[in-house]
């Protein structure tokens, strides 16, 4: 989001088919050595979530692998490893702003689950 | 970016790098500390003389500074600091450039210029070095003096004393700790310690210390006054002076008596260099107690920001237990102030003295003495600093409770600018708006204000202040389990049986708000499974899991996973430990023997989980249920077949057990243990409940617990035969399930429990809720329900699903590096992971 790059073509790349995913938890792809969770939360508008895999604080590639939830009215997802919760749309650390993962834009279109780089 | 070097790394100078590094500020910070070993709590250094390491009085690591980013030397003094170029150059000739210089450098003891003071063993008490010295000094050695009757000599007297040597303190002035109390205290104090032993002189000038060529000891101290004392061992703890030699040299405007000039800034009279702690010389004092060191350390790191801290002095009230005596001074002990009035109480049958000094109109305190009963000491402070009235006749403050009707000063008296942890500077008003914010338990007011994880010394008053906000709040709010639902655990238990509630989905929307968290969602997947077993990896259930139960195993540090295949009682064939030994081989697995008589494969990669699985169970091995809060282990010794002392046969009962028990869901994990005979090589007492056998049948013991809090089990029944021991159990652990809290082990639970072990014995043993049939039969559903949940899932396709580590592609994630050490693999440290990813790209 404050990256804005410069203006290239909107590129939308397939990550997979909707059932590959996995109801109210996460599952991990993988772009360009790039990892990417994501969440797929049926009864939510969106209904998909992606944010960067790596956990800033536990430092290893699981967020895909945490619980998923609500606080405070915010969709989140549980670190497995020391449970700080992350925003799935903004990729913030709710317990400390000084960190945060990135967060990416996807869509479910037609079954597939499209990301936007 | 900006350079700060700090000099000196104690309890001070670590606090002011850890403000500075959590500031918004941008440094590149460089420690120097003259001790070999980065900071430590000097506070509770004697504690080292009654167990504790030094490793656990350690407030931080160098590998804790490396990830941080700060770089940390230590056992190098800073030897000169050239102002001009800003350069600091150390004893071995390093040189560090700096723009802003921090000089925390404390304070050494005093040692009294005394003919003699140089012999051996003539020590001081200050650092972990010189508890060393101090030890290997007494070590067998009759008699030791401890040179200082101050706060530090007589906590070192205890020292002294606690390694048994005969204790003598001398002082030169008439009184004990003569700074924080009055003659009345004082001669209290003295009676007291006297009585334990300690020998006390006063008003004693040492005028020479000589080597002893006669009689068995290897000093002789000669006093002034003619006398002399023969000792093997000489402590000296007559007062601290400031290390300012630094200061002094490169021309800062130093105290008359010594100390490092500062103004509220804590800026030194260069305005690039800083100085906090015991070293600085603020308004003309020294302040020698690590709270204000704190408060100089936050102001200094505000001055590389937005200026927004300020020192303006500290209070130095103290309040500790000398050699078992409770002491504690505060304010102005010695009614010095102008018509101040004071009042007295002394008991010498018990040995109590207290003393209030009163402001000449009788509303204010001014300062206090408590001698041998500190337990007003968080009233009186509280009325001290925050200048509350007090009531007309201040003297029922202190007088014993039978004498009238104390005015206890309720915590909801208290401003919400009161002061209630000075160690971390937390206010009365910091504790209710972590409360508002939800962190409700006294443990989560802990862990989120750091309120009373310093010297301790706030905990009673931290403790009244929650509960009474807990009791205005109403109890709801703090018995909620979270924001998604009202319920305590057991409520929900409760709710979810008698509605036959089945899913997670149904019960948030008939009793919760929102989508559910981390605390909930497991919590009822707990309970749902706890009362109608389904598989744990159902659609509907997959959910609530943990990340460990999702994926049926333990995630270690790096994202990969433990395989801890269950090994009932111990017990394992030779042809299943080859098997173990051959998957481990295969998947390139850490094996490490566990603390609970089985066998741990580390490193497992999500990927593998399931082919790994597969090979264990076609071995015959099962799920171990490590993740879950569940079942762990029952161990046991090999009992009569093989003992000469067995009098049962433990590995089968345990055996037994375990089958039972295994994969029984409940608010937290459960161990058991089984021992053949009283010699208990099973431990069966420390687990959550533990079975030893007798000449005539078994003992049960319950609500054991190792771990961080260690509780040693209760018997529970004696004697018992094979059928009433599991009928016991069965209702035992199926009322736990049922009414225990969200992770509260047995131990915990039980020390909760209204009524205790008699009342748990009424309801297991004589049944007087009538609800023991009911009880088994809920277990007797789980035994005939259970199914390895890992053969449910190999079985079944659409779950393995799960395990893959990418979704789009088969790649395996490089980012997970092993090195080899002793023979097998670990994850690779965050260093040495960068290293290889670099060298690999
Ligand atoms: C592997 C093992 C250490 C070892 O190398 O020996 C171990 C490892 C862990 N223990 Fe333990 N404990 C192990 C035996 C113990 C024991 C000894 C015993 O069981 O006889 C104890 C003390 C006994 C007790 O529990 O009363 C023990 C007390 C704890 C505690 C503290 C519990 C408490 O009530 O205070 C925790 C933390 C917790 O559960 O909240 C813990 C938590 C853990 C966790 C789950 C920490 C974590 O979240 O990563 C570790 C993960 C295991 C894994 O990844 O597989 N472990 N742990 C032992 C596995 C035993 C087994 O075969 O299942
Ligand atoms: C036994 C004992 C009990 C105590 N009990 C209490 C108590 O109950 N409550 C309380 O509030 N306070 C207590 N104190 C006092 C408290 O420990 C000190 O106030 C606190 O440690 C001061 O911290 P500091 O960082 O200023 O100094 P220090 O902890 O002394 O640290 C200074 C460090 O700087 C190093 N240094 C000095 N010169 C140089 C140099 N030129 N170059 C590099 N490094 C250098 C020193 O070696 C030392 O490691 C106690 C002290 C002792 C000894
Ligand atoms: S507990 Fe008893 S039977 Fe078991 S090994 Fe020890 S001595 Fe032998
Ligand atoms: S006052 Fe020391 S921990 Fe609170």
């Amino acid at each position: 989001m404050s990256n804005t790059q410069q203006a290239i073509e909107p590129q939308t790349i397939t990550l997979c088919g909707l059932s590959d995913l996995i109801p109210n938890s996460g599952i991990c792809a993988e772009v360009d050595g790039q990892q990417i969770a994501l969440f797929y939360l049926p009864s939510e508008t969106p209904q998909v979530y992606a944010i960067g895999n790596w956990d800033p604080i536990g430092k290893a590639h699981v967020l895909s692998r945490g619980m998923v939830g609500d606080i405070g009215g915010k969709l989140v997802v549980a670190s497995p490893l020391y449970k700080q919760h992350f925003d799935l749309l903004t990729g913030e650390c709710l317990e400390n702003d000084q960190v945060s993962v990135s967060a990416f834009s996807v869509s479910l279109v037609d079954d597939q689950v499209l990301l936007s780089l | 970016m900006l350079k700060v070097v700090v000099v000196g790394n104690g309890m001070v100078g670590h606090h002011y790098v850890e403000q500075l590094v959590a500031s918004e500020i941008e440094a590149h910070i460089t420690v120097i500390g003259g001790e070999t070993r980065p900071a430590y709590d000097r506070v509770h250094l004697s504690e080292v003389f009654s167990g504790r390491t030094p490793e656990d009085l350690a407030m931080t690591t160098r590998d804790h500074y490396r990830e941080l980013g700060v770089e940390a030397h230590f056992g190098d003094f800073v030897a000169s600091i050239d102002r001009d170029n800003k350069i600091v150059t150390t004893e071995s000739g390093k040189q560090y450039a700096y723009d802003k210089l921090v000089l925390a450098t404390g304070s050494y003891p005093f040692v009294p210029p005394v003919k003699g003071n140089d012999l051996e063993p003539c020590l001081v008490y200050r650092t972990i070095d010189d508890l060393g010295m101090i030890q290997a000094q007494a070590k067998d050695r009759k008699i030791g003096v401890v040179v200082g009757g101050g706060l530090l000599g007589l906590e070192c007297a205890n020292a002294v004393k606690n390694l048994g040597l005969e204790t003598h303190v001398v002082e030169f002035a008439p009184g004990l700790m003569g700074v924080q109390l009055d003659n009345g205290g004082s001669a209290m104090l003295r009676r007291k310690i006297e009585a334990l032993g300690v020998q006390v002189h006063t008003s004693k000038a040492t005028q020479v210390i000589e080597e002893n060529s006669d009689g068995d000891t290897r000093l002789v101290m000669q006093f002034a006054d003619g006398g002399s004392l023969a000792t093997d061992m000489i402590v000296f703890s007559a007062g601290i002076r400031p290390y300012d030699q630094l200061a002094r040299d490169c021309g800062l405007t130093v105290g008359e008596r010594g100390g490092i000039e500062v103004d509220y800034h804590c800026k030194t009279s260069d305005s690039d260099i800083f100085a906090i702690g015991e070293c600085a010389l603020f308004g003309g004092r020294i302040f020698g107690l690590v709270a204000p060191g704190y408060r100089m350390a936050e102001a200094a790191v505000s001055q590389l920001g937005n200026d927004s801290v300020a020192f303006q002095g500290a209070d130095m009230s103290t309040k500790l237990k000398l050699l078992g005596v409770d002491v504690g001074s505060i304010g102005d002990a010695h009614g010095k102030e102008e018509g101040s009035v004071a009042y007295t109480f002394s008991d010498e049958r018990i040995d109590v003295y207290k003393r209030l000094i009163v402001s000449a109109d009788g509303k204010k305190l001014l300062g206090a003495v408590l001698v041998g009963d500190c337990s007003d000491y968080d009233t009186l402070l509280q009325y001290f600093l925050n200048g509350i009235d007090l009531p007309a006749d201040p003297q029922t403050l202190i007088l014993p409770y039978n004498a009238g009707e104390a005015p206890a000063l309720g915590a909801a008296a208290l401003p919400a600018t009161a002061t209630i942890c000075s160690c971390h500077n937390v206010s009365k008003g910091d504790i209710v708006s972590a409360m508002d914010a939800g962190f409700c338990s006294l443990a989560e007011v802990k862990a989120e204000t750091a309120a009373s994880t310093g010297c301790g010394g706030c905990t009673a008053l931290l403790k009244n202040i929650v509960d009474d906000e807990m009791a205005a709040r109403g109890l709801e709010v703090n018995t909620a389990m979270c924001e998604h639902f009202n319920f305590t655990r057991q409520e929900m238990f409760h709710v979810i049986k008698v509605e036959s509630i089945k899913s997670f989905e149904e019960l948030i929307e008939k009793h919760g708000t929102g989508r559910g968290c981390d605390i909930c969602k497991p919590t009822a997947g707990s309970i749902l499974a706890s009362l109608w077993n389904d598989y744990v990896l159902e659609d509907k259930h997959v959910g609530l899991q943990d990340t460990n139960d999702t994926f049926l195993a333990n995630m270690q540090k790096n994202g990969t996973y433990s395989v801890v295949p269950r090994i009932p009682g111990g017990e394992i064939t030779p042809d299943k430990l080859i098997v173990l030994g051959q998957v481990a081989k295969k998947y390139q697995l850490y094996t490490k023997i566990t603390g609970a008589q089985r066998v741990d494969l580390f490193g497992a990669r999500v990927q593998h989980l399931p082919a790994i699985w597969e090979e264990l169970i076609e071995a015959g091995f099962e799920t171990g249920h490590a993740y879950g809060k569940a079942l762990r282990t029952v161990k046991s010794c090999v009992g009569s077949t093989w003992c000469r002392y067995g009098v049962q046969d433990s590995v089968a009962m345990a055996l037994y057990v375990e089958n039972r028990y295994k994969g029984l869901r409940s608010p937290h994990k459960f161990k058991s243990a089984v021992s053949g005979c009283t010699r208990e090589c099973a431990e069966a007492q420390s687990k959550d409940f533990g079975i030893i056998a007798t000449e005539n049948g078994w003992n049960l013991f319950v609500c054991g617990n190792g771990g961080m809090k260690p509780r040693h089990a209760d018997l529970f029944a004696t004697d018992l035969d094979d059928e009433t021991l599991i009928k016991y159990i069965d209702r035992f652990l199926m009322f736990y399930v049922r009414t225990a809290d969200r992770l509260q082990r047995t131990s915990v639970w039980m020390d909760n429990l209204e009524g205790g072990l008699e009342y748990l014995q009424k309801v297991v043993i004589e049944d007087s809720l009538g609800i023991g049939a009911e009880l088994e039969d809920q277990m007797n559903n789980i035994v005939d329900t259970y199914q390895c949940e890992w053969k449910t899932t190999i079985e079944n396709p659409e779950k393995l699903k799960r395990f893959r580590q990418f979704v789009n592609s088969e790649a395996e994630d490089r980012e997970i590096i092993f090195v080899e050490e002793r023979g097998q693999p670990r994850p690779a440290t965050e260093e040495e992971r960068q290293q290889i990813l670099a060298k690999s790209a």
